[in-house]
């Protein structure tokens, strides 16, 4: 640890004041109305934000109102939505036609608009406010806490609420062992998919030769069904820059690479901003805060390839290369980007590193599982009421995600299935509701936590087709530089394709499952190797519907 | 190529050139961002000031699935394959969008007024099925739905 230099104490002064004054700026306000603008941007929530400044300038009240756009509440069935300060009132399915009616009855009257208020579907009242909902009652924001609170492209939001204290904190009051031994002791595993424990991974990268380390954020969220790794980068970019300059300075790495999906103009757009505001407030560049540290961080955008998810195919991919997977006997905390000592890890996953710093390990441990610590965003999609983003701590049942928070089933329908994690994943009948949800229990289970992705099933849903789609999914996927997964997917598919159509042939069960033991076994990265899982879960809980289209004529099956 | 196209050629490869062929991906990115698609003539520029072979920018531009060798329509319509859009009728969508247009996956209509391709994901899963037509997304997506957001791209060309 470093004394406290003049350099030093100057910096954090001048942190400070911008604190102090963004919460001042705010105060000044009567009201604040905040309107997600990254989710609920795809419903035209711009076209409200533009309403709202005309409307309150009409009305010549526009000292008195704040109008903050925000990043996703998580409550996207009610979408777009609104929070109108003081009083709290939440609004939902908000058009621009609304804007008047409500600058004038609750800007002004102080009164909520009804029509716009939540409805309880069972007793038919309505809502004021949010956390009044029972989307949010058994939720645990913790990590997308500031999404839908702060605007996401103002550093002094982020400042006002806490942010870059834990970086001031490791920095100054923390040695790098000291940083990585909390994380270690945090239990936090890697939020991408295989949940990996995150503080061995940066032990390693730090011990490993090399005076040049990298630290890289995937944000190459591909698992179709899965979208909180957007809401965070478009929601809260800070959060997860901070994360990784208190990664880099535990690794001793100086530079780092966020690597975004090209499917997110917006992330990509927030994040360079979050980017520009840190290096201007010396949080990011050279001896940031007045310390002896420096680290920068500059974003690349992927190309449309799910495979770039995979950590050796994204650095092959940062390299400028086709995004083909290395071999995985040498470990990228020794030898990745360009061969040097790399410390990948999701953007989740960053974004809980400031927690940690800042609660510390034990508050970390006493949420979620003996295995799995923490909370986990989850994207509840597919045929439930209330399709959104939901952060749970660990261990909590699939039966409360889908029912308590999700709302159930959409009217009409019965639960039938519902996939996690992605094509590596695999699909949990209804005799798995109560199940906890972790790391170790869904991969008991035959499935696993991947990044997050929870798609519902009713019983219209024809697992074997289900299964047929994965598999599609991932032939156009796999880099095809390995056999067992190039070839495998491709006999694969023409097995189910034959099953869907009637046309199947008495052993094509069989040689279904020997097939995909085999690619679980022999591909080369985790793509392949995971690749059978959503073939083999549904062999495992729903054999009969394989059987049944088996045995039916050409034609005659449920999924043609 | 136009010289319109050579001088905005020469502007990307300013700004990342002098970075290597670590930049190439961010450079074929812009390209494919002002072209729409990716011009041999172009590539060949690059493969020419850069000095890397026109094999590796194949295989870089045939790799990714954001690239375009092949022109785009004036409208792009995206269909969402993802899982949540899977579920709730993407692939009847997509057939009703070529049905219409009279075009396959990938191809571009004989007036150039619309292209049309399915995509993974785009992480809008709580608004499934959705398709996207340039950077306007529509949600809930019926074929009904589909034969009105086609008329209101098609007036949009008349005009």
């Amino acid at each position: 640890m470093t004394n406290k230099s003049a350099k030093e104490i100057q910096a954090r002064i001048r942190l400070d004041a911008v604190r102090d004054a963004a919460g001042k700026r705010k105060a000044k306000y009567r009201h604040i109305v905040r309107v997600c603008n990254t989710g609920c941007r795809s419903r035209r929530s711009s076209m409200i934000v533009d309403a709202l400044h005309d409307a309150v300038l009409a009305r010549g009240i526009e000292k008195e109102v704040l109008i903050q756009p925000t990043g996703c509440h998580g409550f996207c069935e009610f979408g777009p939505v609104m929070v109108v300060e003081p009083q709290g009132f939440f609004y939902g399915k908000v058009t621009a036609a609304d804007v008047p009616e409500i600058v004038s009855e609750t800007l002004i009257d102080g009164n909520p608009v009804k029509r716009l208020l939540w409805t309880d579907p069972d007793s038919g009242r309505e809502v004021l406010l949010e956390r009044d909902i029972p989307f949010y009652h058994r939720q645990q924001k913790l990590v997308s806490r500031k999404c839908g609170s702060i605007d996401p492209t103002s550093i002094e939001d982020y400042l006002a609420e806490g942010g870059y204290r834990a970086l001031e904190k490791a920095l100054f009051e923390m040695r790098p062992q000291e940083v990585i031994e909390q994380v270690e002791s945090s239990g936090l595993r890697g939020r991408g998919g295989g949940g990996f424990p995150v503080g061995r991974k940066w032990r390693s990268c730090r011990q490993a030769e090399g005076l040049v380390k990298y630290v890289i954020a995937n944000g190459d969220e591909g698992d179709p069904g899965a979208f909180m790794d957007r809401c965070l980068m478009e929601g809260d970019p800070h959060s997860i820059l901070e994360g990784m300059i208190i990664g880099a300075y535990a690794i001793g790495a100086h530079e780092g690479f966020l690597y975004v999906r090209d499917e997110y103009p917006l992330a990509v757009e927030h994040l360079s901003i979050a980017i520009g505001q840190a290096e201007q407030h010396g949080l990011l560049g050279e001896e940031i805060l007045g310390s002896q540290f420096n680290f920068t961080v500059s974003i690349n955008r992927g190309a449309g390839a799910f495979v770039c998810g995979e950590s050796t195919a994204l650095m092959n991919s940062l390299e400028g290369k086709m995004g083909e997977p290395r071999a995985k006997y040498i470990h990228t905390v020794e030898s990745g980007l360009w061969g040097r000592p790399s410390n990948l890890n999701n953007v989740e996953t960053w974004a809980n590193v400031p927690l940690i710093i800042n609660e510390g390990p034990q508050w970390f441990r006493d949420i979620g599982t003996n295995g799995s610590k923490g909370t986990k965003i989850f994207s509840v999609v597919g045929k439930v009421n209330n399709p959104g983003l939901v952060e749970v701590p660990m261990g909590t049942t699939l039966r409360e995600i889908i029912f308590d928070i999700g709302g159930g089933i959409t009217p009409g329908s019965q639960f039938k299935a519902v996939q996690t994690g992605g094509p590596s994943g695999g699909c949990l009948p209804a005799s798995r509701l109560d199940m906890s949800v972790d790391f170790d229990l869904l991969s008991d289970a035959g499935s696993m936590m991947g990044s997050g992705g929870m798609i519902v099933m009713d019983e219209r849903t024809c697992m074997v087709d289900l299964a047929r789609y994965y598999i599609g999914f991932l032939i156009s996927e796999s880099c095809g530089k390995c056999v067992p997964c190039r070839e495998g997917l491709a006999q694969m598919n023409e097995i189910l394709t034959g099953i869907c159509k009637g046309q199947a042939h008495e052993q094509d069960i069989d040689t279904l499952q020997e097939l995909a033991l085999f690619m679980r076994d022999a591909s080369l990265c985790g793509l392949g190797q995971t690749a059978p899982n959503p073939v083999l879960s549904t062999l495992r809980y729903f054999r009969s519907e394989y059987e049944a289209c088996a045995s039916a004529s050409v034609g005659r099956t449920r999924c043609g | 190529m136009t010289a319109e196209q050579l001088a905005r050629t020469e502007r990307i490869l300013e700004k990342f050139g002098s970075r290597g062929e670590a930049m190439l991906i961010a450079i074929l990115q812009e390209v494919q961002k002002e072209e729409h698609y990716l011009p041999k003539e172009i590539l060949e520029s690059i493969s020419r000031k850069m000095d890397i072979p026109m094999t590796r920018i194949y295989a870089i531009a045939t790799f990714y699935k954001s690239f375009s060798l092949k022109p785009k329509g004036r409208h792009q319509i995206k269909v969402c394959t993802g899982t949540a859009c899977h579920i709730k009728g993407a692939a009847k969508n997509r057939d009703e969008i070529m049905r219409r247009l009279g075009i396959s996956d990938g191809e571009v209509t004989a007036d150039r007024n619309f292209s049309v391709e399915t995509v993974n994901c785009l992480g809008t899963c709580a608004l499934a099925p959705v398709i996207v037509v340039d950077d306007q997304y529509y949600d809930g997506i019926t074929p009904a739905k589909i034969k009105r957001t086609l008329e209101h791209y098609s007036e949009d060309h008349d005009e």
